[in-house]
């Protein structure tokens, strides 16, 4: 008995042995070596890529998406719905992020998904605008019929076949840094009416910032909506 | 181009990727893990822990080993979390409860990377880097060590040696994951992945006003997160968070490092058994099942059928941008079919059929390519099955690679197969049929029920990934799967230690007319069909209940 006892309190001293050493060299030497050379080659791009507007000022990461709301009339009421700022180019809907999981939309301290499966909300096997509140068919239906009312102008109405998926479902991380070119298409004509531009200056502005597959095939194209609102900002602001 | 152009295109540059790398890293392996000869650094290494590398051990001796060291990860681990509060680097996080603790270092130490946790919110520095991130080196490098003792097994006679656990051990996380993983990380660097010790800071916003930022050694942690198929994310959004998966690019990428030791293993099995054809077929079979897989998934997806997918023209809920629906179909299939568990677009907001796929992937028992070593033993167990199968119906002994397959090793054999789905539909069972567990379910109806059964299936079967609808924080699932998770890893790790000491006793059996070729295509069908019959009459009444009655419905 105790030589299996002192066996077995051999063994486990190996192993912790064994832990930490390794501990010191995964868990310390390897990440600090990774961190000196990544601060040293990239190091904008190991401190978050950071972008800065025109002043100067630092006003996000390039890989992180914000929201673009008005100011709140009353700041100290925590229950005000916000109100997207329709003069900026609006991110993907965070709506749903936040009410099931714990997600705080847009605001990084907590990143996630609404974890909504297709058929949540659906009667009958379909989604109509007796969904449930706070389901994903409600989510849906409202973020539609937003995105149609907001981008329809005098000039030009909004189809909702023209409504692009990536308008009305929130993203993986609740960060998405990014919208379709059909999204930002979509809302030139209220951007530029916002703004008193010429839609063709919108339109050459989302041009610009349109981001094609990587290599032609990698991922899918983009429009990174911080980057083209700073764009925007230049081009309009004082 | 179409979307659906570009997914396939995609997959084709994998499997390009995939298949250059193949020889030169199979055969690296086979060399490190066939080598006499120490380097200076390991023999430092062997002094500390106070074990020679070049002791033989039998297998109970080698299982000791395993057991040993990962008993003792779970405690340090574990205590780890539970003094986060007073640790330096803690980034002010408290510490961890009790039950909560347990589930993660078991999580971590069974190569599961569950996590009941939110990252961002719970985690600092010290734990992520010194204690979570080490477990994602040496859990992966537990798991090739076991596959190494069973390909010696089918390599060695008349001797029962199964080779040195410590020097494998160290082998593998120095030799091999620690190289990959420091050239990987700069590669993520380079496209985005923050790589840093700040703390929790401010940082200026658009429309004024400032979000809060936590730093981190996120690159160093994302590369052997998937590199060592582990999965658990730095942030609570995993690989969809930019700053864990910034570009398309380090998305193909982090699909290709999950990938590519599971595959290249095959090469370093056939290496060792002295016979490249014998690896070729298993690679043969995971390739199979894992393309076959990945077409079914982007089909569902990009069809993207459920009533709210079709009310938004498409199935992103869940997904990011830069990724679509094809880069992130090809992610969700590699992840399950792997014991990783990443994900970079959230399983639960997959189309019905898409969740069934993910639930089926892991109960084949992730071996099409598998987790880093156990998806070589846990096909290479597979592969006796199939040969036992074959030679019940011509009636003669079976045999693989010149070793009779025996009573004994049958018995190994089956009940390793039997563990985890035992351990799944009970706990599922239980669960459903107690009170409370089903408070934590996001959805209703058959969706709810796929959470919990995708809790424990992902737990048992080493995975981690979630239909993270579920909120699993609480005791019972944290205790219930924790329990599972390490049953899962090590349970069936004893069979396979003792199946390989039973074959390496063995003489060889010379080869007649009637052996039945392992090396070709007939028997790569039969073992494919052999895995998919014994998942199917495992689970189909489970999957019936879940996503085969969402993805019915709609």
């Amino acid at each position: 008995m105790n030589t299996s006892v002192s066996t077995t309190a051999r063994l486990l001293g190996a192993g912790l042995r064994a832990l930490l050493v390794l501990t010191v060299i995964c868990g310390v030497l390897y990440p600090l070596a990774v961190t000196g050379i990544a601060q040293a080659l990239f190091h904008d791009k190991a401190n978050g890529s950071e972008i800065k507007d025109k002043s100067g000022q630092v006003v996000g990461s390039s890989l992180i998406g914000q929201t673009y709301h008005l100011p709140k009339k009353d700041p100290n009421d925590a229950e005000e719905a916000a109100r997207p700022d329709l003069k900026w180019f609006q991110p993907r809907p965070s709506n749903g992020l936040g009410t099931n999981s714990v997600n705080t939309q847009y605001s990084l301290i907590l990143s996630g998904a609404t974890n909504r499966s297709g058929d949540n909300g659906a009667v009958g096997g379909q989604c109509t605008k007796n969904a449930e509140d706070g389901t994903l068919c409600a989510q849906v239906i409202a973020a539609k019929e937003a995105v149609i009312a907001d981008n329809s102008t005098a000039t030009y109405t909004v189809k909702p076949a023209d409504v692009p998926a990536d308008a009305v479902t929130s993203s993986g991380s609740g960060l998405d840094p990014d919208i379709s070119p059909a999204y930002a298409k979509l809302q030139i004509h209220r951007v530029a009416e916002k703004n008193g531009l010429d839609v063709k200056a919108v339109e050459k502005l989302v041009a610009d910032h349109t981001e094609g597959r990587t290599l032609g095939f990698i991922g899918e194209p983009r429009v990174n909506v911080l980057e083209l609102n700073t764009a925007l900002k230049a081009l309009t602001g004082p | 181009m179409s979307p659906q152009t570009a997914g396939v295109l995609q997959l084709l540059a994998l499997i390009g990727a995939l298949a250059l790398a193949y020889r030169p890293l199979g055969d690296y392996m086979a060399r490190v893990y066939s080598s006499e000869k120490h380097y200076k650094p390991e023999k430092w290494i062997y002094r500390a822990i106070g074990a020679n590398p070049g002791t033989e051990m039998r297998w109970p001796a080698y299982l000791r080993g395993v057991l040993a060291f990962s008993a003792v990860s779970v405690l340090f681990l574990y205590a780890l979390q539970r003094l986060q509060g007073v640790l330096p680097g803690s980034l002010g996080f408290q510490s961890i409860d009790p039950d909560q603790a347990f589930n993660t270092a078991a999580s971590f130490v069974a190569n599961t990377n569950w996590q009941s946790y939110y990252g961002e919110q719970a985690m600092g520095h010290v734990v992520q880097t010194g204690g979570l991130a080490v477990q994602n080196f040496v859990s992966a490098a537990v798991g090739m060590a076991v596959a190494v003792a069973l390909v010696r097994g089918f390599a060695r006679s008349r001797t029962g040696e199964l080779g040195n656990f410590w020097a494998d051990l160290v082998r593998g996380t120095v030799r091999i994951l620690l190289p990959m993983a420091v050239i990987g990380a700069l590669v993520l660097v380079a496209c985005g992945a923050i790589q840093n010790f700040a703390g929790i800071h401010e940082v200026g916003q658009f429309t004024g006003g400032s979000q809060q930022w936590n730093g981190g050694a996120v690159a160093s942690q994302e590369v052997i997160k998937e590199l060592g198929t582990n999965g658990g994310g730095y942030f609570n959004a995993n690989s969809a968070h930019p700053f864990e998966n910034p570009t398309p690019f380090s998305n193909l990428f982090e699909i290709f490092l999950i990938l590519v030791i599971p595959f290249s293993l095959t090469r370093t099995f056939g290496r060792m058994v002295g016979n490249l054809r014998q690896g070729y077929a298993i690679l043969a079979t995971m390739a199979v099942i894992w393309i076959g897989f990945t077409a079914l998934m982007m089909w569902t997806e990009f069809a993207g059928h459920g009533p709210a997918f079709e009310a938004a023209g498409g199935a992103m809920e869940g997904k990011e941008t830069r990724f679509g629906i094809g880069a992130s179909a090809i992610f969700s299939v590699a992840t399950t079919l792997t014991s990783t568990g990443a994900v970079n677009s959230f399983h639960s907001s997959y189309t019905g059929f898409g969740g069934g796929i993910q639930l089926l992937g892991m109960q084949l028992g992730e071996i099409a390519p598998g987790g880093v070593g156990s998806g070589l033993y846990g096909m290479l167990i597979m592969a006796v099955i199939a040969v036992f199968i074959a030679g019940l119906m011509v009636g003669r002994t079976p045999e693989y690679l010149g070793k009779k397959i025996g009573t004994r090793e049958i018995k190994f054999a089956a009940c390793y197969i039997l563990i985890t789905p035992a351990l799944v539909l009970c706990f599922t069972a239980a669960a459903m049929a107690l009170p409370t567990p089903a408070n934590s379910m996001t959805n209703t109806g058959a969706h709810g029920f796929s959470e919990i059964l995708y809790a424990y299936t992902s737990g048992a079967n080493n995975n981690g990934s979630a239909f993270a609808g579920l909120n699993a924080d609480t005791q019972w699932f944290n205790s219930t799967i924790g329990i599972a998770m390490l049953l899962g890893r090590f349970l069936p790790m004893v069979f396979v230690l003792a199946l390989a000491g039973s074959l390496a006793e063995q003489k060889p059996v010379p080869e007649t007319a009637g052996t039945l070729r392992t090396d070709k295509p007939l028997y790569t069908g039969l073992l494919v069909g052999t895995i998919m019959i014994i998942t199917g009459l495992t689970y189909f009444p489970a999957l019936a209940l879940g996503p085969l009655a969402e993805g019915l419905a709609s």
